[in-house]
């Protein structure tokens, strides 16, 4: 409070240019973050078909149907009309298969940015209020992981720890927290210097309150953003990894595998490797709209 | 100068010695190499006299400073199933990956540079919504998809470019194109906001006002100096573009370092593994530096700021 009516006191020229037509403003915004309430709704109709697959998906995705193996689209010639996308090399239908791998993506790209972001944003506050060596040395640790390529270190821990569910969630959160705690880092380091946190020492707060209490508070705009962009990152690496057969294992019906399949089939029947990759593609696409449109909408200045 | 180029030369050090550590974790403290090796019938006793016979017991920093000791000469063991040093196998399989990244840059920057361009200049217009319609998709785009995509359309049905393999130039083009719609969003939107910024600056009024052409303005001041931070981001997402070029790698079964490496992944050699995982890092870093020193030589104020 004291912070925004200090700042008022001074000379504020954006402030007054942006004031007069606040209403009109507003709407104007509204229109430009139309791509990011578009994003929102969509991703908000792939989040509910994934949660509601049993009941949506016409068939079970792992019914053999053996009379249709390799059943092209239900508009092409030979397309068998109960199959609408087709079915893959031993009659699944591949529509059920992508409704239902959605869970898979969903599942470890929210948890995995969950850890990640609760990992990476404790490093950066720490990094940022206590500075001096403990800065040091995450930053170090920081610029290691990050000069390094993402893909060949979960693929190397995979490779070692086996391939399985709980294992790709826990590799991608622990790979993925370099790229919040540097951002946190810069913000708090802007943070711990402002009136309000040096009143809070002076009131002789614990640093812990102070950090959790006084500053975190500051930084829920940009996790929000990078946690949602992440989310997309994270669905491309586990459906790459999947994809390499180092994921999610066949039968469990998942994007990556059903492409990595798709491939080996891909000279007669190209619809197995197409439609679970184009559902990596728009579901991805969804999400980086609704997080440039979140961003543009929490703190149009902000720079990630 | 030398106080920077010292300060870099450490910080290389550091993260060279840390991707060593990690590296060595990988196998040494996460999984086991004795029973990777060792038949899974294999007693108690068995395992004891490999775990003695392979240097196992001993703490774990002796068995490190071993581990860093061979990589620094080169040794990084023999592979487990070609019966070669991983070293020779992983540094012969460098060429091809080092082409198909130049070919992802080169192509990279064919798309971005030109439309970069116009769309700052030409802001709020057409072009720059089409190219940032073209940004957010290509960012979304997982490149594994679209490479079985071309694949699908080039090679199966239209038969004009070979699906896989390496030699001649139309081996190159998918791949190469594959890579560069990878690194080409992020390099736009560079070359966007930087030349942007450069045209709102006090030199280039003055340029405009001695009555110099727009087109040499663009071209001689502005666009100089907006590649600083094109080149200076490119270099430190060097990391990004051989990930990318991994991705690329698998899909058109390239012969280059990240086959071998998934190959020695899902075969468990893990030599072969750690040398590729420390060499790629070593090839980052130095990239990295060798970036940091040129930016910094072009520019005083980076020196300064670093």
């Amino acid at each position: 409070m004291t912070v925004g009516s200090g700042a008022a006191v001074g000379p504020a020229p954006f402030d007054a240019a942006a004031s007069p037509d606040t209403a009109g403003a507003g709407w104007r915004r509204l229109l430009r973050l139309k791509w990011g309430v578009g994003g929102a709704a969509l991703f908000l109709v792939i989040v509910l078909s994934a949660v509601f697959a049993p009941w949506i998906a016409p068939h079970d995705p792992l019914l053999v149907d053996i009379r249709h193996r390799m059943a092209p689209p239900a508009w092409m010639e030979g397309g068998a009309r109960e199959h609408i996308l087709g079915t893959d090399q031993i009659g699944r239908d591949l529509l059920s298969r992508v409704i239902w791998g959605g869970r898979v993506s969903l599942l470890v790209g929210v948890s995995a940015v969950l850890l990640s972001s609760t990992i990476g944003v404790l490093f950066g506050l720490a990094a940022g209020y206590f500075g001096a060596e403990v800065d040091w040395s995450i930053m170090t640790l920081i610029n290691v992981m990050l000069t390094f390529p993402f893909v060949l270190l979960a693929l190397a821990v995979i490779a070692v720890l086996g391939p399985s569910l709980p294992n790709m969630i826990v590799v991608l959160g622990v790979t993925g927290w370099p790229l919040y705690a540097r951002v946190i880092r810069a913000e708090t380091l802007a943070l711990r210097e402002r009136e309000f946190v040096l009143a809070a020492r002076a009131l002789g707060m614990s640093h812990a309150r102070i950090v959790f209490r006084q500053i975190l508070p500051n930084l829920v705009s940009p996790i929000v953003v990078i946690a949602t962009l992440q989310i997309a990152q994270v669905i491309i690496l586990e459906s790459f990894l999947s994809f390499l057969g180092l994921g999610v294992q066949p039968p469990t019906p998942a994007w990556g595998n059903k492409l990595g399949e798709g491939r080996v089939y891909m000279l007669n029947s190209w619809w197995i490797a197409a439609f679970p990759g184009l559902a990596i593609f728009v579901t991805t696409l969804v999400i980086n709209l609704l997080g440039n449109g979140l961003r543009d909408w929490l703190d149009p200045h902000m720079k990630l | 100068m030398r106080r920077y180029l010292v300060r870099q030369l450490v910080q290389l050090a550091v993260v060279v010695v840390g991707i060593s550590i990690l590296a060595f974790s990988i196998l040494h403290i996460i999984g086991d190499p004795v029973t990777l090796l060792l038949p899974q019938n294999a007693g108690k006793e068995e395992y004891a006299r490999y775990k003695h016979l392979m240097g196992l017991d001993k703490p774990v920093w002796v068995q490190y400073w071993k581990f860093a000791s061979g990589a620094v000469q080169g040794d990084f063991g023999r592979s487990w199933y070609g019966n070669a040093p991983a070293f020779r196998l992983v540094v012969d399989r460098m060429p091809p990956t080092i082409y198909l990244t130049l070919a992802g840059l080169g192509v990279a920057l064919l798309i971005a540079l030109p439309l970069g361009i116009l769309a700052a200049l030409k802001r709020h217009s057409f072009v720059d919504t089409l190219c940032t319609l073209l940004a957010v998709a290509g960012q979304a785009m997982p490149i594994f998809w679209l490479g079985i995509m071309l694949i699908i359309i080039f090679a199966v049905r239209l038969r004009l470019l070979p699906a896989s393999g390496y030699g001649t130039w139309q081996n190159f083009v998918m791949p190469a194109f594959c890579l560069g719609a990878f690194l080409a969003p992020i390099t736009m939107r560079l070359v966007r906001s930087g030349l942007i910024e450069v045209m709102n600056m006090e030199f280039i009024k003055t340029a405009r006002a001695k009555g110099v052409a727009e087109r040499v303005v663009v071209v001689k001041h502005a666009f100089r100096n907006a590649c600083i931070p094109v080149v200076t981001v490119l270099g430190l997402q060097f990391g990004q573009l051989l990930g990318g070029a991994f991705i690329t790698e698998t899909v058109f079964a390239w012969p280059g370092v990240a086959t071998l490496t998934v190959d020695a992944i899902r075969n468990q050699d893990f030599p072969v593994v750690q040398c590729a995982v420390v060499l790629l890092a070593l090839i980052i870093v130095s990239v990295n530096l060798i970036v940091d020193v040129i930016v910094g030589l072009i520019d005083p104020r980076i020196r300064a700021g670093a």
